[in-house]
């Protein structure tokens, strides 16, 4: 390794290439599939990627907070799927027969639902955060029990609607649905308001995370604890902080999501969580914690995207969809670990 | 082993080291604080990768890649730090990674035979299936001796193994020591104690700031002459000269207990404005848990502190901070710096609140701040973005520092701010303390060199086993004054 007068390492040519080796692979996947069927760079294509990675973007934005402080969360994609169960019946279209509140019989202002949503992953959001903070319990563990919860709870409440059935809640208000399919024309050019509020979002994540006190401090705890906590850095108040800020990641995403699939079943959310942390790490979050940025997590994201929804446009089988996207979340995890490994 | 260098980032840690060991003798190797004594050990244990240099063993060249090829090759380390697995049981210990099989399984009745077998060779009297965690620390630094012998080693390196264990303890490890040497092994013993190496050993090698100084029988060499070897340095010139002045009573501490053990108990004694207060102890004294108390981070059972007359709570780092108390924390990298951090990032991390414009933080200050600190300190870095891991230690050091001082504390509570760096950022360190003493901050500096804090103290605070054991004077008790080492010694085995 090459020397500066100041004792500082420099990266050598090779070092700089590997640490970008993911992103490299990931080009490398992306372009084999446009060469295979070059239709995939449609606009249309693009836009439903975009839109794809949005909503599973947002809850990435929630989990990295959580991720940099050397946690992960296993229950944020039932969280989604529980609470935007609560707000596809809340605002099911007030002509459809078999409603799930059928007491419910002029349309309700969006506003209320949505906030409805924010407070539900807030609240297990902020359970999470609580058993690694005071409890300290491991992330992994909590989130996992609590997964678990918030996935009962979701069955419980979409198989308990007062018609009998218990078939996924759709026919949804238009209004809701028009959150998803809208856009905004920009130069000729539809721009959905999904990827609008997503790069809104992430533009409000990036000032939190570098421009706030609480931003610092969540580096700060995830990248050494004990430091953080010698320098005077309340580590219970800022781990309670990033899960809440997660919870209202997850609740938005929840509510936009619900208006994306039009129909939440019990199946709604489940893995969206592996996704997101998928999402993370191919963006440089590190799980040693304390090192990430949201310009990688909305890259990471969206190539993450890119690809599941390439494989599918090129009619992949889908069992082998998932042994892809496995596959790569263990090379993107064994290329962060390299760059961190101490040497003797 | 000839000519061993091992460069570690912005240290050399060995230069043109050298040592020849005979069968069947106590090599003692000596040297100060960061001579590479541990280093070069472990380049021949295989822990660390030597960068040049040849090992040869019965004139045959090795060059062992890990730990696990040294002791099948009869090369057996007793470190300085314990590594047990502190939940299993001692026999359990003693054999991991080796466990006698029978049958594929695991054989408990051999495990237990031979480790009772070792015990009673060796006269140690501990049940083969107590759990580790529960013994005293000097039993378990005992089992690594066992543990060490249980390899049947030829070469066997023991580093300061002697640090944590009472007289008597002492003297059953050189009848140990003796009995190996009888049977042909040799021995590398690292201590600092020189009555110790004069009792025990053979030859002495000494090192220094990482060369080869000297290799020559015991029976030649005086106290005078081993001091000389290791440090020759006057004293005059490691340290800055002392201008500051202390005067007033800054802070006082009464009474001072821990709530949970380890941990100081009944501690009192007052703090000067602009005086360097030192704290000296043996290792497991407490002089850390008794800073940490003061700061706050480990909880306080009673006694009372005074700051300028007021009493004060300290019940988190926060209102420490807020107190205008500042601490450096002994072990760097465990609770010092954030690797991945930058150097503005590490920088002004205890600060944060005075960058608050609204809710958002402003980088012109900070990275001002930022600046200040690196200049003030002369701190070495490319730039401020440069991330602190790539910096050498002496530089994380005063990153650190300059942290501290952004908070404008009157009370440094200091633990051992110089480990791990070089002569020359130690110097500057120096420089520092009595810098900011002269401008009336009270410091308290934990250290276990001796002569830095003879260098550059005031008054110097013996613990003793978690209590006060006196406080010695400059010019008084120590300071040009013969025999000045042995009154804190003599101080620091007062509870032991």
């Amino acid at each position: 390794m090459s020397k500066t007068k100041t004792g500082v390492q420099k990266e050598s040519f090779g070092k700089k290439l590997f640490n970008n080796a993911l992103y490299l692979i990931l080009l490398v996947i992306l372009i084999v599939i446009v060469a295979i069927n070059p239709k995939f760079l449609s606009v249309s294509n693009i836009i439903n990627i975009l839109k794809q990675a949005s909503t599973k973007g947002i809850m990435s934005l929630g989990v990295a907070g959580i991720i940099v402080l050397a946690g992960t969360d296993l229950s944020a994609g039932r969280i989604l799927g529980l609470c935007a169960a609560v707000s596809a019946s809340l605002l099911q279209s007030v002509t459809f027969a078999s409603r799930y509140y059928p007491s419910i019989t002029t349309p309700m202002p969006l506003i209320w639902p949505f906030l409805l949503c924010i407070a539900i992953a807030v609240a297990i959001s902020a359970f999470n955060g609580f058993g690694m903070a005071k409890l300290h319990m491991h992330p992994f563990i909590v989130t996992l029990g609590t997964q678990l919860i918030a996935y009962g709870l979701c069955c419980i409440y979409i198989e308990n609607q007062p018609s009998g059935s218990t078939q996924a809640l759709s026919s949804l208000d238009s209004r809701y649905v028009n959150l998803a399919t809208g856009s905004f024309n920009v130069f000729g050019l539809e721009i959905p308001y999904l990827v609008v509020i997503f790069l809104v979002l992430a533009f409000v994540t990036w000032i939190v995370w570098n421009k706030t006190r609480f931003g610092k401090n969540m580096f700060a705890v995830g990248g050494n604890t004990e430091a953080a906590e010698v320098s005077g850095v309340s580590v219970t108040g800022t781990i309670m902080g990033v899960f809440i800020f997660a919870g209202i990641l997850y609740g938005i995403a929840s509510f936009l999501e619900g208006a994306r699939i039009q129909s939440v079943g019990t199946s709604t959310g489940i893995n969206y969580e592996l996704d997101a942390i998928a999402g993370c790490v191919i963006g440089g979050v590190s799980f040693n914690g304390g090192i990430g940025t949201v310009p990688g997590v909305v890259i990471g994201s969206i190539i993450l995207q890119a690809i599941n929804y390439g494989l599918y446009f090129l009619g992949v089988n889908s069992y082998l969809q998932y042994i892809i996207r496995g596959a790569l979340i263990i090379v993107a995890v064994a290329i962060d670990v390299r760059k961190y490994v101490v040497k003797k | 082993m000839l000519d061993i260098e091992k460069q570690f980032p912005g240290v050399k840690a060995l230069d043109h080291a050298q040592l020849k060991l005979k069968p069947g003798t106590i090599h003692a190797l000596m040297g100060e604080n960061g001579a590479g004594k541990s280093t070069l050990m472990k380049c021949l244990f295989g822990i660390y990768k030597k960068d040049a240099g040849i090992i040869r063993m019965d004139g045959k060249e090795i060059n062992f890649e890990d730990p696990r090829k040294a002791l099948d090759h009869g090369v057996a380390m007793v470190h300085q730090e314990l590594n047990q697995v502190l939940h299993r049981s001692v026999m359990e210990n003693i054999w991991l990674g080796r466990f006698p099989l029978k049958y594929g399984l695991i054989d408990h009745k051999k495990m237990y035979d031979d480790t009772k077998a070792i015990f009673d060779d060796l006269e140690i009297k501990v049940d083969p299936k107590c759990i580790i965690g529960t013994l005293a620390v000097s039993q378990r630094q005992m089992l690594e001796i066992a543990k060490a012998v249980s390899y049947h080693a030829r070469i066997l390196v023991l580093d300061e193994p002697t640090s944590s264990l009472t007289s008597d303890e002492v003297e059953h490890l050189f009848r140990i020591m003796r009995r190996l040497c009888e049977n042909g092994v040799g021995i590398i013993y690292i201590s600092h104690k020189i009555d110790e190496i004069k009792t025990i050993s053979d030859e002495v090698t000494i090192m220094r700031d990482g060369h080869w100084i000297s290799t020559d029988p015991t029976a030649n060499l005086s106290t005078d002459d081993i001091i000389r070897n290791m440090v020759n340095r006057d004293m005059s010139q490691r340290f800055p000269s002392k201008d500051n002045n202390p005067e007033g009573v800054l802070m006082s501490v009464s009474h001072l207990t821990g709530k949970h053990m380890p941990t100081c108990q009944d501690v009192s004694f007052e703090l000067r404005k602009g005086e360097v207060l030192g704290v000296a102890g043996l290792v497991g004294s407490r002089r850390t848990e008794l800073l940490s108390t003061i700061y706050g981070i480990m909880e306080r059972e009673s006694g009372e502190i005074e700051l300028n007359g007021k009493k004060i709570s300290n019940r988190s780092s926060r209102q420490s901070i807020k107190n205008k108390f500042a601490m450096l924390t002994e072990e760097r990298r465990a609770t010092g710096i954030f690797p991945y951090g930058s150097i503005l990032f590490n920088t002004i991390i205890s600060n944060l609140p005075a960058y608050e414009k609204g809710i958002l933080l402003s980088d012109k200050k900070m990275g001002g701040d930022t600046q200040w600190s690196i200049d003030s300190l002369s701190i070495k870095t490319p730039s401020q973005k440069t991330l602190i891991k790539n910096l050498s230690g002496g530089n994380q050091q005063k990153v650190i520092l300059g942290r501290w001082l952004l908070t404008q504390p009157d009370v440094l509570l200091l633990d051992e701010p110089t480990r791990g760096i070089d002569v020359g950022a130690k110097y500057e360190i120096y420089e520092l303390i009595l810098r900011l003493a002269k401008e009336g901050k009270g410091i308290m500096m934990v250290s276990s060199e001796m002569p830095e804090l003879i260098g550059i103290c005031d008054r110097i605070l013996v613990m003793s086993n978690g209590h006060m054991a006196g406080i010695v004077e400059r010019g008084k008790d120590f300071g040009g004054i013969e025999g000045e080492q042995e009154t804190i010694m003599r101080l620091a085995a007062k509870y032991v």
